[in-house]
């Protein structure tokens, strides 16, 4: 808006050497500089004490003794190839992901390259990783790569690699993982036995793809001129807004069960996952309402005076602008649905953090060594965060939001 | 024409439904009171058995496996293997009543549940049994379902560092006690130290692990739990000799399974297998000397192994061998016991006391199988 004012030739500025940089951020004058020399004090002392107690006196035998369990649970180590196969079809789609929207899935398709790298040739001295475990965790990143390659072919497009992802999520999740009756080689698994990170990547995962169109039908429904459907949606999304995740996962859980006909049965992490679901879904209508808000009503005013339908209106119009503009705030709700997952413990359900629980019960030894098992369990949900919100970064820059 | 036809159709249908219902009754009138005969008829014939009386075993039986609500992370009760199989003393309960209900102890859907989870499970019938270190009290069992058999009986205790000083509750004044949070143990524990008169800080946690990593890390004097928890928990202690349980008991844990209300076939099929573990252990019955003890000189071990009379399982809808085949699959009382707390246990080591058999001077006792 100033630009009139900015003498249009005005030289780049030199970039500043290590030094002057220095000098001009960390030294600027003495209060800066005593802050500057209390903060690295204090980092040196708080990285060291961690560092010696992770490197000498932490005991991370828990973590080292049944990895698997951290993986997928207590998921019947005959069937561990469906897992496996899961993995290896995530990890190809997460190439050709890479292939084709370089800028977002990059860095997190080379870490998880190195990381499963990593995983199949460190000596653990455990017989639970067996060597068919570790050719699978080997053969992850090669398949990274080859999907790499194909991803970067001009024949690709996005909406291949969407639809393949979202069959590879149907097959994994309905068909792979939970087995068909009928078929002899994929019997039935209960899912009671799913556990570990395959239960909190599938509940972040399928909360996520559910409760997002729920949530724009629902911030839609919110703005709807039919009475009912207003009503219902407001009604909707403040009786969930209004009570904690915890209250709809018991509700869920424990109440849904009452109201039931006695015996019948609905799976336990189904009830989780509708949970989830209605509470994510309840906090994106909000979010998406406050972008649809932020849309000029003239946007919808010159589409009608151009002849559009409703339906036109809101699908091409209003919702690729509002979305648009939500982007920060719905991923921030994604990342804390992520987190949320673990709340899933207090109705039975063994995710990761149910998971390093029962971990740490696994014998007398462990009992005591929470600690170790936290933050190892920490960390994994510390690099997943990371590379959601890193990915919302890019597409904000990508679609130049905050910048108009 | 055609709508005619229709009308004139339908009508038949309708007259010769009418036609089928009154089978006695002549004119369509009377079809009303032909129904009210038929729904009498079934009221007419008074149930043998009360209401209810076989449904879960029913369902169990159709189902073919045990629903079972267990522990994953109570070391020695219900826990994983490193492979993350559920094992543990409560878990091979629910074997051994799938093993006598079905003959293979591997007829169960093990189903993880959380403390506040136990009484709705039981109330919904959601599960067919709950084997998670459950204490029998008056409340659950009149509000939750029914508790079968207690098979273990555990009390809370204390456990202190050895070099503490502290003997005898009184010692206990003043002093700062870790303990998990909303349990009957943090109950018990304010009751006791009213009662007599102390004072004591108490520093909870929500995870049962972490009462004890704070307990080891110096941050309170004592920890408190059930006795077979603080037994489980000062095994696993880098120095494991400097800390004791103390010989205070505070608090009666009778732990038992239990099975939903409202058929007592089912209830009496999981008390006859809790009977059968603890006779057999009388008897000397074990899972190595099974067959040979099938044609035992004691009838009552004949009885019970299926080979002669009749124990009961006719009417309970099992096998005659349904309890040999529990002993078979878990071993009987004293075997599961010393597998996971016997001296060369694979939880931990925890001497018998209380949960001997009665013969030998302990409190486990079961109605005789014949």
């Amino acid at each position: 808006m100033n630009a009139s004012n900015s003498p249009p030739t005005l030289a780049p500025p030199v970039a500043p050497g290590p030094l002057e940089w220095l000098r001009k951020n960390l030294f600027s004058n003495w209060f800066n500089a005593v802050l500057t020399l209390a903060s690295l004090v204090f980092l040196y002392f708080t990285l060291v004490t961690i560092l010696r107690w992770a490197l000498f006196s932490a005991d991370w035998q828990p973590v080292t003794y049944s990895p698997l369990l951290f993986l997928v649970g207590q998921y019947p180590r005959a069937q561990l190839w469906r897992p496996g196969l899961s993995l290896l079809i995530g990890t190809f789609l997460i190439g050709m992901s890479w292939g084709l929207w370089e800028r977002y899935i990059k860095p997190f398709a080379i870490f998880f390259a190195i990381l499963l790298t990593i995983l199949a040739i460190f000596p653990l001295k455990t017989p639970t990783i067996t060597l068919s475990i570790r050719a699978v965790f080997l053969a992850s990143p090669v398949l990274i790569i080859l999907g790499y390659r194909i991803g970067r072919l001009p024949a690709v497009k996005g909406k291949y690699v969407i639809t393949m992802w979202l069959l590879a999520a149907i097959f994994i999740t309905l068909v792979l993982l939970p087995g068909l009756g009928n078929i002899p080689a994929l019997p039935k698994i209960a899912t009671t036995s799913w556990g570990g990170l395959l239960i909190t990547l599938l509940l972040a995962v399928g909360g996520i793809t559910l409760s997002f169109p729920i949530g724009v039908l629902l911030a839609l429904g919110r703005r709807s001129s039919l009475t009912v459907v207003k009503l219902f949606s407001i009604f909707f999304i403040e009786t969930i807004r209004g009570v904690p995740l915890v209250t709809v996962l018991f509700m869920f859980s424990i109440i849904l069960a009452l109201f039931l006909p006695a015996g019948s049965r609905i799976d336990r992490i189904v009830r989780a996952l509708l949970a989830m679901v209605f509470f994510s879904s309840a906090y994106t209508a909000e979010n998406v309402r406050g972008g649809l808000q932020a849309v000029p009503p003239g946007q919808a005013e010159a589409a009608k005076a151009l002849g559009l339908s409703n339906f036109q209106i809101t699908t091409f119009i209003v919702l690729p602008q509002a979305l648009r503009l939500v982007i920060p705030t719905i991923v921030g709700q994604f990342i804390s649905l992520f987190k949320d997952t673990t709340l899933v413990v207090i109705v039975g359900i063994n995710d990761l953090l149910g998971i390093s629980n029962a971990v740490l019960n696994l014998k007398p030894q462990f009992v005591h060594l929470q600690m170790e098992v936290y933050l190892f369990v920490a960390v994994i949900f510390w690099i997943f965060s990371y590379f959601m919100s890193y990915t919302s970064r890019e597409l904000e820059k990508s679609l130049g939001i905050g910048k108009r | 024409m055609r709508k005619i036809l229709i009308l004139i159709v339908s009508l038949l249908v309708i007259s010769l439904v009418a036609v089928a219902c009154a089978s006695q009754a002549p004119s369509p009138e009377k079809v009303v009171e032909t129904v009210v005969v038929t729904v009498e008829v079934p009221a007419e014939q008074a149930p043998v058995q009360p209401q209810g009386y076989g449904t879960i075993a029913n369902r169990v039986r159709e189902r073919g496996k045990v629903v079972c609500g267990v522990h994953t992370e109570l070391l020695g009760f219900g826990y994983l293997d490193e492979n993350g199989r559920n094992i543990g003393f409560d878990v091979d309960l629910c074997r051994a009543v799938a093993a006598a209900m079905f003959g293979d102890p591997e007829a169960v859907e093990l189903v993880p549940i959380t403390a506040a989870d136990r009484g709705p499970v039981l109330q919904t019938g959601e599960v067919d049994m709950v084997s998670r270190n459950m204490t029998w009290t008056s409340k659950r069992d009149a509000e939750w379902g029914n508790f079968t058999w207690i098979t273990f009986y555990d009390g809370q205790g204390f456990l202190v560092h050895s070099d503490s000083g502290i003997k005898t509750l009184q010692d206990m004044d003043g002093a700062s006690i870790c303990v998990t949070t909303g349990t009957t143990t943090e109950k018990n524990l304010a009751t006791t130290f009213a009662d007599a008169g102390l004072s004591y800080e108490a520093v909870t946690f929500e995870e049962t692990s972490a009462v004890y990593g704070a307990y080891e890390e110096g941050r309170c004097d004592v920890a408190t739990s059930d006795k077979s928890q603080l037994a489980a928990v000062s095994a696993g202690f880098a120095n494991p000799k400097d800390h004791v349980i103390l010989d205070i008991t505070i608090s009666k844990e009778p732990l038992t399974p239990a099975v939903p209300s409202g058929d007592d076939q089912w209830f009496d099929i999981v008390k006859s297998v809790m009977w059968g573990l603890i006779n057999a252990e009388e008897y000397g019955v074990t899972s190595s000397n099974i067959e040979e003890m099938k044609s035992s000189d004691n009838a009552n071990i004949r009885t019970m192994l299926g080979e002669e009379g009749d124990w009961g399982y006719s009417v309970l809808g099992l096998e005659p061998d349904s309890l040999a085949k529990a002993v078979a699959a878990v071993g009987n009382y004293g075997e599961l016991y010393n597998h996971y707390f016997g001296p060369n246990g694979i939880a931990f080591t925890l001497p018998r006391g209380l949960n001997s058999l009665w013969s030998e001077g302990g409190m486990i006792y079961a109605p005789p199988i014949k």
